[in-house]
């Protein structure tokens, strides 16, 4: 099942940059809520401080509280352990090249050492089912790549990927803005089947596919969070000018 | 400001609206005028009114269908075109209560003309009184000029109930005025109707540019007065 | 008519390239096929005089000085090289180690092995044992931290080809880095590494010099790491020196042998890589 999230003033820099300023907001559990914004408002960088990515880069620093459930990701636990309870799907599908369909899936177990074979095989099975790759692939799990796959495909395997681990957070950065609009509708209609098991946060360009797939949108600009509201609300009737002028293409 | 065409094509279908809305204000007009003087050729300029406005009802209908396919509007814009699409019917509507009132006036001709206990001028004047006010809350983007539409509604209403109960009973008193009375009894109809388009126009206005739906007000707010209990 | 001018010269000079390598085969060819058989294979030097005998202890010497200098070179090139593209990346720590592998990568053969024969070959330290004395172990080791430098510099350029988004999708599933870079990172980069490693061993593979002074040379069958042992580079550099005409034409077969083993091990590298770059980072 998935959880909540609550960010209380959240800053997050990249060097000097002062990247994000003063977020504040509440994520509802099994739900699917959608980010939206100008480029470089600051949308990616508040997913991934959801997962403690962020700090990666060498440059990256975050202040404020990120409760995940009933734990502070940045002071309970490490940041590995919250990776494995947040997964991530990246706008460029990534497969591992050297790996098999099967040991892409199993990927985020194997090596963090589980290596129950039985178990795995089921794992696999029900994260690709999950996924809607099943079907497409159950012949050749162990003879073909993961590189192999179209474009669609490949990001459905990291889809499973993610979700074989069990996580109770999907964090998704554009997932279909690299896919034709037939894999799109297919990643769509996977986001609402997924809702239900997993909280899922959704950054996209493409306001019509919030529109479609988000309970809940928020609005970023300049590194602020300028409305969070319903979905259906945002879009026929946002509070902030700011907010309508953006979606309604003013913007510039 | 980016977008520009599509601004431009959303202020043409306004344009448009207006030159629709300016027809059939001035099919009202005529067709108040006709009855006034008793005068054919104003009913026959009425006719010409209705085929413009029925050929502009089809051509804004295209023109808000291609732009909601197109152009994917969203918040004020997606309301705004769903109103004018809305307001389109009722101005259509609008010319053929009109066209009605014209052929009534027509059929008057062949009638004696006789005195009736109903003041259809004062009625025909609030009636495209609230027509003209609705229009220019659209124009100007007014809600408030619109909320002041919603009010007028009420006159009329009580006009038309009364003018109902002194022509039935005159119906009753006096038979051979029965054609005259009913003729303007289905004038008064016709005039209540434009009033009652006329307030359509103006909750439009206030979705477009409030986001509020404040239609049926009265029956969504209380149940009407005579109302049977459920079963 | 500029498009012909610009692709006669173009064949012009892969003719010019290609030109020394023939004629080099074919020289050998024309001297030494005659003398190769199966003796070549099988039997050590005979002593001057008495015909017959073969390069066998060279081959097998050459092969066991490989796989020592292999055993020192590739490990500690790739941890270099790890160091380098992943944990030190940016630090004036890696840019020393960079720095020094080039300079090593410059340093003559000749110093190499002057440099193992003064820290190996000559100390007389009684409890150290493989010191004191000539030693295959001292070749290995000259011929070894001669591969390092290209080992740990292709390494370091393969690692930093493998996608970002490989690493990040590694590390969003909650993989620790020094997991995800010896299970993925560096298995992406292998075909490459691999490569690197092949071109290193193709280098020493010839090297005379830095034998000279730790290896020796040895006329008989050895495989002990403590005595000397025979090279095929050495080998030759003796022979062909020699005034007797039996180990003089010994000498054109062994280069000859030494040639196409180094034109195997670079097919070997095509073939790998070719394999490797559909499987692999794309």
């Amino acid at each position: 099942m998935g959880v909540g999230i609550e960010v209380t003033n959240l800053n997050a820099w990249y060097g000097t940059n002062h990247t994000l300023q003063d977020i504040n907001l509440h994520i509802p559990a099994n739900h699917a809520t959608a980010l939206i914004g100008p480029s470089g408002c600051g949308k990616s960088t508040f997913v991934r401080c959801l997962n403690r990515m962020h700090e990666t880069n060498p440059v990256g620093r975050v202040t404020g509280t990120v409760k995940i459930g009933d734990l502070d990701i940045y002071k309970d636990v490490k940041p590995v352990q919250i990776r494995r309870r947040v997964g991530m799907v990246f706008q460029r599908p990534n497969p591992f090249p050297t790996m098999s369909i099967y040991d892409n899936v199993a990927a985020g177990l194997k090596l963090n050492g589980y290596n129950n074979k039985r178990d795995l095989d089921e794992i696999v099975e029900k994260s690709l089912k999950n996924s809607a790759l099943w079907d497409e692939v159950k012949d050749d799990l162990r003879k073909k790549s993961g590189a192999s796959l179209s474009g669609g495909q490949q990001q459905r395997l990291c889809i499973a990927r993610a979700l074989a681990v069990d996580p109770e957070v999907l964090l998704m950065d554009e997932p279909a803005s690299a896919l034709d609009p037939v894999s799109t509708s297919k990643i769509e209609d996977l986001i609402f089947q997924l809702k239900s098991q997993y909280t899922i946060v959704i950054v996209t360009h493409n306001m019509q596919q919030a529109a479609r797939v988000a309970e809940k949108t928020g609005f970023f600009l300049n590194g602020r969070m300028v409305e969070f509201d319903a979905t259906h609300k945002i879009f026929t009737n946002p509070s902030d000018k700011r907010t309508e002028d953006y979606i309604t293409g003013r913007f510039g | 400001m980016t977008r520009i065409r599509f601004q431009q094509s959303l202020e043409d279908l306004k344009e448009n609206l207006l030159v629709m809305a300016g027809l059939a204000e001035q099919a009202i007009q005529r067709a108040i005028e006709a009855y006034r003087t008793r005068d054919l050729s104003v009913c026959d300029l009425v006719s010409r009114n209705e085929i413009a406005i029925n050929r502009l009802e089809r051509d804004i209908d295209q023109a808000a269908l291609d732009l909601l396919a197109m152009e994917q509007p969203m918040a004020i814009d997606l309301r705004f075109i769903l109103s004018v699409i809305k307001i389109n019917a009722d101005l259509e509507r609008v010319g053929d209560a009109a066209k009605n009132i014209s052929d009534r006036v027509r059929s008057m001709e062949q009638m004696a003309a006789a005195e009736l206990p109903v003041d259809i001028p004062r009625m025909s004047t609030l009636a495209a009184d609230m027509v003209r006010r609705s229009l220019q809350a659209f124009i100007e983007a007014d809600a408030e000029i619109a909320r002041g539409v919603l009010t007028m509604d009420d006159a009329v209403d009580a006009m038309n109930r009364a003018a109902y109960k002194a022509l039935t009973k005159v119906m009753e008193e006096q038979c051979h005025l029965a054609p005259q009375a009913l003729n303007a009894l289905m004038i008064c109809r016709s005039l209540e109707r434009v009033a009652d388009h006329a307030t359509n126009i103006a909750e439009d206005v206030i979705f477009w540019v409030q986001g509020a739906d404040v239609r049926h007000h009265k029956s969504v707010a209380e149940p009407p007065k005579n109302a049977t209990p459920a079963a | 008519m500029t498009d012909q001018c610009v692709t006669g010269l173009a064949i012009l000079a892969t003719v010019l390239v290609i030109a020394p390598l023939a004629a080099i085969f074919i020289y050998l060819l024309y001297k030494g096929a005659s003398s190769l058989n199966v003796a070549f294979f099988t039997q050590i030097p005979k002593p001057p005089g008495e015909p017959g005998g073969g390069m066998a202890n060279a081959i097998l010497g050459s092969g066991i000085l490989l796989l020592l200098a292999s055993a020192i070179g590739v490990p500690m090139g790739i941890g270099g090289g790890v160091f380098l593209a992943e944990f030190g990346r940016g630090t004036k720590l890696a840019n020393g180690v960079r720095f020094t592998a080039d300079v090593l990568n410059g340093v003559p053969s000749i110093v190499m092995g002057i440099t193992a024969y003064a820290l190996i070959v000559q100390p007389k330290i009684p409890w150290l044992p493989f010191t004191g004395h000539f030693s295959a172990l001292s070749g290995g080791v000259a011929l070894g931290i001669m591969m390092i430098p290209t080992v740990c510099r292709t390494t370091e350029e393969m690692l930093l080809m493998v996608p970002h988004a490989v690493r990040e999708a590694a590390l969003g599933l909650g993989v620790p880095n020094w997991r995800s870079v010896l299970s993925i990172t560096l298995k992406t980069a292998s075909p490459g590494i691999i490569t690197g490693c092949m071109l290193a061993f193709a280098r020493v593979a010839g090297e005379t010099a830095p034998l000279l002074f730790t290896a020796l040379g040895n006329q008989f069958w050895s495989t002990s790491l403590n005595q000397p042992i025979e090279a095929l580079p050495l080998q030759i550099y003796v022979f062909a020196l020699s005034p007797y005409d039996d180990w003089r034409r010994l000498a054109w077969a062994g280069s000859l042998v030494l040639i196409v083993l180094i034109v195997l091990a670079v097919g070997l590298v095509r073939y790998v890589t070719s394999r490797g770059v559909l499987k692999g980072a794309s």
